[in-house]
């Protein structure tokens, strides 16, 4: 029986005046594949900075795993178990594209779990990097990563995430500006992930690739949750074609 | 400005540049097939220990005493870019001098410890201390890390005048000295040789991967589940403690510690020196500073006009020639130019 | 003790005036002006120099004085800073480096002794309080608070003053919006080395000009910067009235000398409990998604 393993409780943030996320509520279990869309603005990068501590939140909680992780630093999440992605990729620009991947190899968590191996840790790079679809015998891997085109660096978001050995990975926005190509190599990585038990959260605006993979989606608009359940069901609320497409008033 | 594209007779050129096929051959271990190759990679890093081991015999008295002035501030030079590397702008490095200067003083004047003690326990008392001030800013950003680097070192000026501790306006004088010039000289040698190298060595390695890392990208690298406070704070305290080093030194070799150790100057120059020479490569911060040192030496004759030179000269560098003397010779050593025609 | 509350209230709006421009500039383009106390010198140093030279009206003087430092300030952003921008440790060597420069420049011309001074505005003192204070620290008071004043209406209430703001929250929404984020920089440039003129202006008649006295106001505007959040009005005044009257306090009871000691403790006091300052708005590292 699978536990609840994120528990999101009634998140509140605001900036000034504007209401970024207002009690936003929502559990995860082990293995499920949840969905965040919306409009822009509605507060999707915002909760899952919430999420990952890269903001604090004003009110609310964050369960990981039964421990409360609100507000704690992002490394110390990150150590936890939780990978993710950035909207607007962050590549370290002046290091070779490889070199990108191995940082996450330091955190104590990988240190720990492969016992500190030397010497390994290129290998280990260069290997995620071919899974998320960097040609092995080019020199793609090598270059650095600020003359990478957009898709690569996206991808060796990616590819990050996973040398962490999450349980956890969230990814926002990572198909956006990839080409249909990019985005059909992509998903069977992302899949892969979700077969090997990763949990996964999704922010998208490419509707028809995520609800080929998620199994819950979450709809939030103006900061708040406005629908949560199986995809088909979702975008047949009343509420969320409101929120999409507008209403006939 | 030199050009990459001309026109001749009618075909179109352009630049092109190429590695030389020496650096190609000399690459890791190749480097060992032949003389020629090994002696490429060599030369330089031989010109600078013969160049400076040599150095002190064959200057006289006085410029020896200069020698010594630049190593020092070639320490203070690599101990920026250090820190630079590692994502933290320092407006500072006075205070890490000042306060080993202090801290050596302190420790001679008035528990009589010799300079072989004194000098390495300030400098690592200097370089905690000088950490654990620095420590809350550290998560802010760089910014606020440049201010109070700077305010620092003026305000404790301003308390030690004030407050006449630690010898106050007149400072602590007639402390022990350091046996004579030549252990001086290749005392300070021998340490920027092993900064040098040694720092070079460090950001070669997975641990300066992570700090260039933090340098690039903060954010990314806490993602991924580094602490990168604690390793900011480690590079601040390896820069700080190079930093307290060299004050302890010039406390010994000048026999006294007063309200200068505080100077700007010793914030300006590492600074000046390093921009000419070229940030990030530890070489252009040697390069730069045996360049500048020696130079200011000569114009002493112009007094105050000295500083507007090299703080302007600081300012044209980072403007106009932002990568420094150091990778325009780097290029040159390693690359050579060719006009390819274009169709 | 109402001699307390009127000089701690002098020197709460000198801290004002000395940090405003700074303060300004920061938090409007984000580009911290190191050269500030230079530009504080230079207001004052031309002001001399249109009385004493050309034989300007003081009140002219000083008008000009202003409007030459603001230009000044906003040419050095455009020469030095416009190609730097957004390169923090670039825009931070330039500007020290600038500010040392120009600083050691007028040392080097002979900027220092008893004839370089400027005369007050008006002489005298009145009784305020029971206690005698004369009538420049008075105008030193009224001219940080209508600045404060006009400031907030500036910010509040005019098209410039809301694009500001705008930059200086989210610099690229602004810029969708049509905010030129270099014209503005600019402005913003001018507009801090203008504030220091005014500073220099009200402040320097009570006693020289001074050379050093430009490095001493660029630590005073950093600490006070520091310690009441850098871009942020309200803070500014808080911190200053703070220094101020712990100036006061601390001379009087203690030693004028350890004034600094203070100032040095609340700098690490901040530090520890608020980094980015009273009220700072700031966020830390993290935030800055």
């Amino acid at each position: 029986m699978a536990d609840h393993i994120l528990k999101v409780q009634a998140l509140k943030k605001s900036y000034g005046g504007v209401q970024a996320v207002f009690d936003v509520s929502f559990d995860l279990k082990e293995g499920d594949f949840l969905g965040i869309i919306g409009p822009n603005g509605s507060g999707k990068s915002t909760l899952v900075n919430l999420i990952t501590g890269f903001v604090k939140p004003d009110s609310g909680s964050v369960f990981y795993m039964g421990k409360d992780i609100t507000g704690k630093r992002p490394y110390k999440i990150a150590n936890l178990g939780i990978a993710r992605t950035f909207q607007m990729a962050k590549a370290f620009h002046e290091l070779p594209a490889f070199k990108n991947v191995i940082i996450p190899l330091f955190s104590p968590r990988v240190r720990k779990s492969r016992g500190g191996q030397y010497g390994e840790r290129d290998d280990v790079a260069i290997d995620l990097l071919e899974e998320v679809g960097f040609e092995r015998d080019s020199a793609v891997p090598f270059k650095t990563a600020g003359n990478l085109p957009h898709g690569y660096l996206k991808r060796l978001e990616l590819a990050r995430c996973m040398a962490l050995r999450p349980d956890l990975i969230i990814m926002d926005e990572l198909f956006s500006g990839m080409s249909m190509a990019e985005v059909a190599g992509t998903l069977p990585v992302i899949e892969k992930l979700k077969v090997e038990g990763a949990t996964l959260i999704m922010i998208e605006h490419r509707l028809k690739e995520l609800f080929r993979v998620a199994n819950r989606v979450i709809v939030l608009n103006y900061g708040q949750k406005i629908a949560d359940g199986p995809p088909g069901e979702v975008m047949e609320t009343e509420a969320v074609k409101k929120a999409y497409l507008g209403s006939e008033e | 400005m030199p050009r990459s594209h001309k026109e001749d007779k009618g075909s179109k050129y352009r630049k092109e540049r190429l590695d030389r096929g020496i650096k190609a051959r000399s690459d890791s271990i190749f480097a060992l097939s032949s003389y020629r190759e090994a002696l490429y990679l060599v030369f330089p890093r031989a010109v600078i220990i013969i160049g400076l081991l040599i150095l002190p015999l064959v200057l006289d008295e006085y410029w020896t005493k200069v020698l010594v002035i630049t190593c020092v501030i070639a320490i203070l030079s690599l101990s920026w870019d250090f820190i630079a590397l590692s994502g933290m702008l320092s407006l500072g490095q006075a205070l890490f001098f000042g306060v080993g200067s202090y801290l050596a003083g302190a420790l001679n004047h008035y528990w009589g410890v010799s300079p072989l003690f004194s000098i390495p326990l300030a400098t690592i008392v200097g370089g905690a201390l000088c950490t654990i001030l620095i420590l809350p800013v550290l998560r802010l950003r760089g910014i606020y890390f440049a201010m109070v680097t700077f305010v620092l070192p003026l305000i404790i000026i301003s308390i030690i005048e004030m407050s006449g501790v630690l010898g106050g306006v007149e400072g602590l004088s007639a402390l022990s000295p350091i046996p004579n010039l030549w252990v001086t000289a290749y005392f300070i040698i021998f340490a920027l040789l092993a900064f040098f190298f040694g720092f070079r060595r460090l950001m070669d390695t997975d641990y300066g991967l992570v700090l260039k890392g933090i340098r690039d990208n903060d954010q990314a690298v806490m993602s991924g589940g580094i602490n990168i406070y604690w390793y900011k704070a480690q590079a601040l305290f390896i820069g700080g403690a190079a930093g307290a080093f060299v004050g302890a030194f010039m406390t010994h070799h000048y026999r006294f510690v007063g309200l200068p150790a505080f100077s700007m100057d010793y914030t300006i120059l590492p600074i000046a020196c390093t921009v000419v020479g070229g940030t990030g490569t530890f070489a252009g911060a040697m390069l730069g500073t045996f360049i500048l040192m020696p130079l200011t030496e000569f114009l002493r004759a112009i007094g105050s006009w000295r500083v507007v030179f090299y703080s302007f000269l600081m300012v044209i560098f980072i403007i106009a020639v932002p990568e420094g003397i150091f990778h325009f010779l780097q290029r040159k050593y390693h690359q050579f130019e060719r006009w390819v025609k274009t169709e | 003790m109402s001699g307390m509350i009127v000089y701690g209230l002098v020197n709460s709006a000198v801290f004002v005036l000395m940090a405003m421009g700074f303060s300004l500039t920061f938090g409007i383009s984000g580009v911290a002006n190191f050269a500030h106390g230079a530009f504080y010198v230079t207001g004052a140093y031309v002001t001399w120099q249109l009385v004493n030279s050309l034989g300007f009206a003081y009140p002219l003087a000083i008008g000009i004085s202003i409007l030459i430092t603001g230009v000044f300030g906003a040419i050095v952003y455009w020469i030095v800073l416009y190609r730097i921008r957004g390169m923090e440790l670039s825009e931070v060597i330039a500007t020290f480096g600038l500010g040392v420069g120009m600083l050691e420049t007028f040392r080097s011309i002979g900027l220092s002794g008893h004839s370089y001074k400027l005369p007050k505005f008006v002489d005298g003192s009145m009784e305020i309080l029971g206690v005698y204070v004369d009538f420049q620290r008075l105008i030193i008071i009224g001219v940080a608070a209508a600045l404060v004043f006009f400031l907030w209406l500036f910010s509040h209430h005019t098209k410039m003053g809301l694009a500001f703001r705008a930059i200086a929250q989210n610099e690229h929404t602004a810029l969708t919006f049509g905010i030129e984020s270099d014209i503005t920089a600019m402005m913003s440039l001018g507009m801090g080395s203008a504030l220091a003129a005014v500073a220099a202006s009200v402040i320097v008649p009570l006693s020289l000009i001074q050379v050093d006295e430009g490095k001493h106001i660029l630590i005073l505007a950093l600490a006070v910067g520091i310690v009441g959040g850098m871009e942020s009005v309200p803070g500014i005044v808080i911190a200053s009235l703070v220094f101020g009257f712990a100036q006061i306090i601390v001379a009087t009871y203690f030693n004028p000398h350890y004034t600094m000691i203070v100032m040095f403790a609340a700098i690490l006091l901040v530090l520890v409990v608020k980094p980015s300052g009273l009220f700072g708005k700031f966020k830390e590292l993290e935030e800055r998604i």
